[in-house]
């Protein structure tokens, strides 16, 4: 049984994982002699438990990111997860069923074409909103789940396959303006999934206030058009290890938001003590059907969730990420309970100039 | 896509390249004689706006790494500057901040 988690999609053939290997080969070989642009070799690896109304599954993770320039302008870049689920058969069996998923989350070229404008090109994932681009790492996440309303503005797949603009539009001292801008053409193989769409994010970002707040909109252009809007707004104030993070996201059928905060104190010696290094997280959200033509992977009934969550930064980029949610809806009331360890790494992908 | 979508895409497209051109024109900078004091003084002013930059933006998100080669620090800028939508001064700055 694969996890709940929209990121992950059902296994793929052999053919398709060849593919995959080509792909990240054709990276490696990527290289720049270039000093201090070595490519790198990234990402995260993690043990992950989820209990949801009862059923347990564990979850073995390895998210490897490869970042290879080429040149001064030019960065090819991607991500993959490799993934193998446990669960326990039931019905008073013995041993447990698993599942395992290898797929390429993303495989895009960056041309910094001027100041201002970066071309991407290739398997992207879809600027809407924050989550999908920012948060979905696991060593980023606070949460193993994602958001309710993750899949809003995500086009099925969470990736496009085409072209994307992007950039920071205006910088002045006291404001910034970026945006993407995308086109995404339909595609069906196995590892470049993709519905055809387009769309982007503008947003703005008060580097004093440490707020930003911006836009989304994108357009289903395949089978029944739809339209997808998005909202967020982040905040850290200064000086402080206190966030908030936010996102709406409207579609034709359903909306929703959630809000998430997190907190580390540095009142007993720091980020880097014992007591600094406790990350308590809080996250609401809530869900609201338009109707019940459930095309957009929200649940078919109005839901609101509360998860709090208690994460522990341990020494060497290793986090501890537990979590208790209670979700409430008509169609059942349930718990989930989650645990896990990650570790993120960052090393050079081989031996490169001085 | 529609006639519609195509000439809203094309006004979104023409709006950023307009400002994009006048941040660009508002930010040349101007270069000057230096003695090695105000070379120290750069120096210096650049690591903290590059740790500025990484706090404004980076630590938004993850933590600072543990130390890593210096020979990957322009990688990750270069990877910083897609994912952070950072201008090319805050790239700059960043890279020196990574390699003082």
């Amino acid at each position: 049984m694969l996890r709940k988690n929209p990121r992950f999609m059902p296994s793929v053939p052999a053919r398709s994982t060849r593919c995959l290997l080509l792909a990240l080969g054709v990276l490696v070989t990527a290289y720049s002699g270039l000093a201090q642009q070595t490519p790198i070799l990234s990402g995260g690896a993690g043990f992950l438990t989820d209990t949801n109304s009862g059923n347990t599954t564990y979850s073995p993770i390895i998210e490897p990111l490869l970042a290879a320039p080429l040149g001064q302008k030019l960065l090819v870049e991607s991500r993959a997860a490799l993934l193998e689920s446990f669960s326990p058969i039931g019905a008073d069996q013995p041993g447990y069923n698993h599942s395992h998923f290898i797929g390429l989350t993303y495989l895009q070229d960056d041309y910094v074409a001027t100041p201002h404008i970066t071309i991407v090109s290739g398997k992207f994932l879809i600027p809407f909103n924050t989550y999908n681009e920012r948060l979905t790492p696991i060593w980023i996440s606070n949460y193993q789940d994602a958001p309710l309303i993750f899949s809003l503005g995500l086009l099925s797949s969470s990736t496009g396959l085409g072209g994307m603009l992007r950039g920071n539009a205006l910088q002045r001292k006291k404001y910034s303006i970026d945006y993407a801008y995308f086109y995404s053409a339909r595609s069906g193989n196995e590892q470049f999934r993709a519905s055809r769409g387009s769309g982007g994010r503008a947003s703005i970002y008060l580097p004093e206030q440490r707020l930003e707040v911006g836009f989304s909109c994108d357009r289903l252009l395949q089978g029944t058009h739809e339209n997808f809007y998005g909202a967020h707004v982040w905040w850290e104030p200064k000086d402080t290890a206190f966030r908030l993070r936010s996102e709406f996201g409207r579609g034709q059928h359903a909306q929703g938001y959630w809000i998430e905060t997190d907190y580390r104190t540095h009142a007993f010696g720091g980020l880097d003590s014992a007591i600094g290094r406790i990350e308590p997280v809080f996250r609401i959200q809530q869900t609201f059907r338009i109707d019940t033509i459930a095309s957009d992977g929200l649940p078919q009934a109005n839901t609101q969730r509360a998860d709090f969550g208690l994460d522990y930064n341990l020494p060497h980029y290793i986090r501890i990420l537990t979590s208790y949610a209670r979700q409430f809806s008509s169609t059942g009331n349930h718990n989930v309970w989650e645990t896990g360890i990650v570790y993120r790494f960052l090393f050079p992908a081989w031996k490169g100039k001085q | 896509m529609t006639s519609k979508h195509l000439i809203i895409s094309l006004l979104f497209l023409a709006s950023v390249s307009v400002l994009a051109v006048t941040a660009q024109q508002n930010n040349a900078p101007a270069d000057k004689p230096s003695t090695s004091s105000d070379k120290h003084k750069r120096i210096v002013q650049t690591q903290d706006e590059g740790e500025r930059v990484f706090q404004e933006h980076c630590s938004r998100c993850h933590g600072a790494p543990e130390g890593f080669s210096p020979r990957i620090s322009g990688t990750i800028v270069r990877h910083m500057r897609v994912r952070a939508s950072l201008s090319q001064h805050e790239e700059e700055v960043l890279r020196s901040f990574f390699n003082p």
